[in-house]
């Protein structure tokens, strides 16, 4: 059978956002296709191991500080799974954490693991609520994704980094320059939780597709009745447009 | 103008409030009156004879509360915001409502709570839980055990804090404290197998080592201890042990305290009950009352508004659940779970601003536990959908599901069949739909509910 391996990253750690309703999702979605899902916890001082997809959440400020130098080792191996093809998805602090730094308001930095070029300040005010964004991702068409944001920090993207989408309700990376997120090949980041992949089913799909094609499977995915998905994408959608 | 004039002019707004029938006036004279007098909770509290005691929690606030007065009144005359508006302007307008009180007996909100109750000084203070809870409103947890910490080290020598020992966040606030009653469980059998997934502060404070638990008894609360540092669990002087669930009806535990030991059957179940019971009795004998009046209070408790409120529809009975956080909707499903039986359910979820704008909660909440107990649910509330998808990916068949975005036309619904119910909701969502009862002559307003 085929099956994809998820690599969660520091799970007891990085969970403030109800992470774990994204590893559901692409769990259940696999599942209801016949396609086998194994996740693996990857903890502080463990390997990181073969995965076609890595997921990195969001913790409070002092639990993220607490893997701060642990994940510093895994920025060599991620980097190179990610040039072996294997996909990443950050979310919120874990999205901070794919970047050069985070810089406080004391001028202190925390380093990330630089396997995308951003950098992240913290900014005076929280930017909170619902959001709503246009995607245009390689090879997929253009889609709403909505959801809720609640980050300190303003993230800049470097020269030429591609932005997950374009601002249509809410703040996004920054509050200023109507980008959210980054898209790199099989590389995301954001700031959108609520959860991120149940609502926005077409992202969790389009990521287990790549998982899948890293394994050489070049098929087209099973479609699956999404009825209750979209109505909830619907309705989120009218909430962040008020 | 006097102060007197001013708390005449608030207390006409509450009169005005109640007539027009809109909210029974515990919010607004208070707001009033403290935009006319920014000190007016501490001269109010100031005329309380007996003084004032505070509880404060992420869960349990009004429960607690209502647990504590059950035990203390009679004898004292109590002034309460038991409907629940917890914040300074409703704990100024219980004190306009209640003026020939003994004692003030407040709930207060987590966040608000360090600068009210800096200005009432309580003669005791209940720190009774934190856990993560409505994250776009209240921040980060470690951002309310900060002002928490700030309070504890501004509060007077007078007010004796009455904290969980179980919760290490709680048990790391005003620990050098003099006057600092402890209470926890005492009941290894009636530990959890396993840290539920939504747990919060598994890291030490002091070192950030994860803690080891000899019992866990609920989220994050248990008997526990840093490896690393060596820090631990205080040592409670009031503590429950031998634990009995009886069914969704009651929770038997023998209570134990400095004052003596004694039987307490307690009418209403879940063993985060037998925690508010716990707070409320050390409250209660740190007040003056002796430990049969403790058991007495206890055992005639009846549940507050919205939390394990039996309902008689007319179709059946329906017991309605407040759910506002994982932690606390993780507690409601093990207490349902005692009866495996498939239910009639019905689940409200808001997205207003008391409910928390952001609902990516409902992800942290096991109801893949409930799933196997749900024999059909009406989703209702402004993120009907949403709830229904979160049941969708909990492992419940789509045709035991049904939305229904109003809350009029959910009610209908459910009382169309016969049986027995349960109504899990949001706060708003809890008011929204005790109005709709209230309107169809089946509950009493909230506030007299609480009165």
């Amino acid at each position: 059978m085929t099956r994809i391996t998820i690599g969660h990253l520091y799970p007891e750690h990085l969970n403030i956002y109800a992470d774990r309703g994204n590893i559901a999702a692409l769990e259940r979605r696999c599942a209801w296709r016949g396609i086998g899902f194994e996740a693996i916890a990857i903890g502080p001082g463990d390997v990181l191991p073969d995965a076609d997809l890595y997921y990195l959440g969001g913790g409070q400020d002092r639990d993220q500080l607490l893997i701060a130098d642990d994940i510093a080792r895994h920025a060599e191996p991620l980097r190179a799974a990610v040039d072996d093809g294997a996909g990443v998805l950050a979310v919120c602090g874990g999205y901070q954490l794919l970047g050069h730094y985070y810089r406080g308001h004391q001028g202190d930095e925390m380093r990330g693991i630089g396997l995308v070029d951003l950098v992240t300040e913290a900014g005076s005010r929280r930017m909170i609520g619902n959001i709503m964004l246009d995607c245009r991702l390689d090879g997929a068409a253009p889609q709403r994704l909505v959801g809720f944001e609640n980050h300190a920090g303003r993230t800049f993207l470097g020269e030429g980094v591609q932005p997950l989408g374009q601002v249509v309700h809410g703040h996004g990376n920054n509050g200023e320059d109507g980008a959210e997120g980054v898209q790199q090949g099989s590389v995301i980041g954001t700031y959108v939780h609520g959860p991120l992949l149940p609502k926005n089913p077409w992202l969790s799909d389009w990521l287990i597709g790549r998982a899948l094609e890293r394994q050489g499977q070049d098929q087209q995915l099973t479609p699956l009745d999404d009825g209750l998905e979209l109505e909830a994408q619907r309705v989120a959608a009218a909430i962040a447009a008020r | 103008m006097l102060f007197e004039a001013k708390v005449g002019l608030a207390r006409v707004t509450a009169v005005t409030s109640r007539t027009t029938g809109r909210g029974g006036g515990t919010t607004l004279p208070g707001r009033l009156l403290l935009r006319l007098q920014a000190d007016a909770l501490q001269r109010l509290g100031e005329r309380l004879p007996k003084g004032a005691a505070v509880v404060s929690a992420t869960n349990g606030k009004t429960t607690t509360a209502k647990m504590a007065a059950s035990i203390l009144s009679p004898p004292l005359r109590l002034c309460r915001n038991a409907a629940g508006a917890n914040l300074a302007s409703g704990v100024a307008s219980a004190m306009l409502r209640g003026e020939d009180a003994d004692l003030g007996l407040f709930e207060v909100d987590e966040a608000a709570l360090p600068a009210v109750a800096e200005a009432l000084a309580p003669r005791a203070l209940v720190l009774g839980n934190l856990f993560r809870d409505q994250l776009d409103r209240y921040g980060e947890l470690e951002l309310i055990a900060a002002g928490w910490r700030g309070l504890a080290a501004a509060l007077g020598p007078a007010t004796t804090l009455v904290s969980n020992a179980d919760d290490p966040l709680v048990a790391s606030i005003g620990r050098d404290r003099e006057r600092h009653t402890w209470f926890g469980l005492d009941d290894p059998a009636a530990a959890l197998p396993e840290m539920q997934h939504a747990s919060d502060s598994k890291w030490c404070v002091r070192c950030g080592a994860r803690y080891a638990y000899t019992a866990v008894y609920l989220g994050h609360l248990g008997d526990w201890r840093c490896p690393s540092c060596g820090d631990g669990r205080p040592r409670p002087s009031v503590t429950a042990r031998e634990i009995q669930i009886d069914g969704l009806d009651a929770v038997g535990f023998r209570l134990c305290t400095p004052a003596g030991d004694v039987a307490v059957r307690l009418p209403l179940p879940g063993v985060y009950n037998v925690y508010n019971a716990l707070a409320a009795a050390a409250l209660a004998l740190e007040l003056g009352a002796g430990l049969e009046q403790v058991r007495a209070g206890l055992e005639r408790f009846s549940a507050a508004f919205g939390r394990f409120e039996r309902i008689d529809l007319g179709s059946g009975e329906a017991v309605l659940l407040l759910v506002k956080n994982p932690a606390g909707g993780n507690e409601v499903i093990r207490t349902l779970a005692v009866d495996e039986a498939p239910k009639r359910m019905l689940i409200a979820l808001n997205d207003r601003i008391a409910d928390g704008r952001d609902v990516s909660w409902i992800w942290d909440v096991d109801f893949e536990r409930l799933a196997p107990q749900i024999g059909s649910v009406i989703c209702c509330g402004t993120r009907a959908a949403e709830m229904a998808m979160r049941l969708k990916y909990a492992g419940v068949a789509l045709d035991r599901i049904e939305v229904r975005t109003d809350m009029d036309e959910a009610l209908d619904r459910l009382a169309a069949a016969a049986g027995s119910s349960y109504l899990l909701a949001t706060y708003t969502a809890m008011l929204d739909l005790r109005g709709r009862l209230e309107q169809r002559g089946l509950v009493l307003p909230f506030w007299q509910e609480a009165a």
